[in-house]
């Protein structure tokens, strides 16, 4: 399997099999919920076990295709894999296929292909080894238009993070499609705090943050946004969020930036590995 | 109470609906968004719709030889159809609005005004709902507005689960909720500002 093939194989993965432990945790959620969010809950599971039958996207909005990638600098084939990307991107949308979603901001032309200036969006991570890892998060336009960062003041501290991280999820309701994902950033700058959130949503869910702190605050996030009541589709229930992801970095003294990225119930997500003899594992 | 309403609806039958009911609908189903709105209002309607059902989505749809299939059809953001809903349902008499998010006021009064409710479908479920879907009846304007904003009629057959999130008698689950959901953060706020003590 080439480059191509097997990058172009997990973005169809993520657009049409929706990962095992996020359909644990919807499963999870509907034998907890009644009334409308129990039917909400019905109708998720059962559009994703048709989609996954089907082999079709589980959702019209099949996202914006983002890698993140964390190469080893002695990875010997770069030059082949960054080539590689764009034109995965290209063939998933005509196979699998993917809805046509990146638009020109100017002139609203749309190339068809989900490229254009700087999409896909890719970030990369150099570290030492010989092999790549590959995430692809095909992102819906739904959650992430209720992704937003917050610039605090450092003397509001923990608390005040708590605060805006719960205000601004329960008060975007039922438009991320709720029950969500989030992924929360704290510190670094305000495109790094962003980042994190991201990357923190890459993390499979039930997996904590491995430092008893950072942990502890996930959970109480979760409990707190589901205290408040606004259910699977913002039709009111106990499951607002799935899980709520957390990740840091060192701040400047005079900043608290809080990166909240916000993912729809369809968190969709694969990954690739790639080794030095051009072996490739597609896997969720 | 699970029911299924069969187009053309009857006002009657839609005036006994709850908020909180789940619902199926057989028969006609049309979609509109914003473009179809405007259209739809400025030149009228491609066909009468009293008694049928509005769904707010733009379908990802591929063409077999003649015939038009459905790949996925989920409900698009409702709200944005509040500059229109009110007006349209009291001019054209559809019974049920399907999308998802929920509308405004102005909505909810043309709602018990004229006997129809919004009916909830649950968002992302694309495929769920593309498969209620039996056949492409018609298509309008399809031409001018392009595939997601044209007017598709589509031929269903027990399509939901739809919830009746709002009724024909000015009730809102929305509006309900959202009182719930702000005593539910007074308590939520009230623990987050109590640590801050200990």
């Amino acid at each position: 399997m080439g480059f191509v093939e097997g990058l172009a194989q997990a973005l169809a993965l993520a657009a049409t099999v929706l990962p095992e432990e996020v359909v644990r945790a919807l499963r999870a959620a509907h034998a907890r919920e009644e009334g409308p969010a129990r039917v909400q809950l019905e109708a998720i599971l059962k559009n994703v076990e048709m989609a996954k039958e089907g082999r079709v996207p589980l959702c019209q909005d099949t996202g914006t295709p983002t890698f993140f990638i964390r190469f080893g600098l002695d990875f010997p084939h770069l030059k082949e894999l960054f080539a590689a990307i764009p034109e995965a991107v290209r063939r998933a949308t005509r196979e699998v296929p993917l809805r046509p979603n990146t638009v020109h901001p100017f002139t609203g032309k749309n190339p068809g292909d989900n490229t254009g200036r700087c999409v896909p969006a890719i970030t990369w991570e150099p570290g030492p080894g010989d092999a790549v890892e590959i995430h692809v998060l095909p992102k819906g336009g739904g959650s992430e238009n209720c992704s937003a960062l917050k610039m605090l003041s450092p003397g509001v501290g923990l608390r005040g993070v708590k605060e805006a991280v719960v205000e601004h999820v329960v008060a975007a309701g039922g438009l991320p499609c709720p029950p969500t994902i989030v992924g929360v950033g704290i510190g670094g700058g305000a495109d790094l705090a962003l980042k994190l959130g991201k990357l923190a949503l890459l993390r499979p869910l039930g997996q904590r943050h491995p430092e008893p702190e950072v942990a502890a605050l996930e959970e109480e996030l979760e409990e707190l946004i589901n205290a408040s009541g606004v259910g699977p589709m913002g039709l009111g229930g106990r499951t607002t969020v799935l899980a709520v992801h957390v990740e840091y970095a060192h701040r400047h003294p005079a900043s608290l930036p809080v990166g909240i990225a916000v993912q729809c119930w369809a968190h969709r997500r694969a990954t690739v590995r790639i080794g030095p003899d051009r072996s490739i594992t597609v896997s969720q | 109470m699970e029911r299924v309403l069969v187009t053309p609806i009857p006002e009657g039958e839609v005036r006994a609906l709850r908020v909180g009911d789940v619902v199926y609908l057989s028969g006609l189903l049309v979609t509109a968004r914003d473009e179809a709105h405007r259209t739809m209002l400025e030149k009228g309607a491609p066909l009468p719709l009293e008694g049928l059902a509005i769904f707010h989505c733009g379908p990802v749809v591929s063409k077999k030889g003649e015939e038009w299939q459905v790949v996925a059809a989920g409900p698009t953001t409702s709200a944005r159809m509040e500059l229109f809903a009110a007006e349209f349902l009291r001019r054209f008499k559809p019974r049920v609005i399907v999308g998802k998010g929920g509308m405004g006021e102005q909505t909810l009064q043309a709602l018990a005004e004229v006997g129809a409710v919004y009916a909830h479908f649950t968002g992302g479920a694309g495929v769920l709902a593309a498969q209620a879907i039996q056949r492409v009846r018609e298509v309008h304007g399809l031409e001018e507005l392009g595939i997601p904003e044209a007017i598709w009629v589509f031929e269903v057959e027990r399509f939901g689960p739809l919830v009746v999130a709002m009724d024909a008698h000015g009730r809102s689950l929305y509006k309900d909720l959202s009182a719930q959901v702000e005593r539910n953060m007074e308590a939520i706020r009230a623990r987050i500002r109590g640590e801050v003590k200990r």
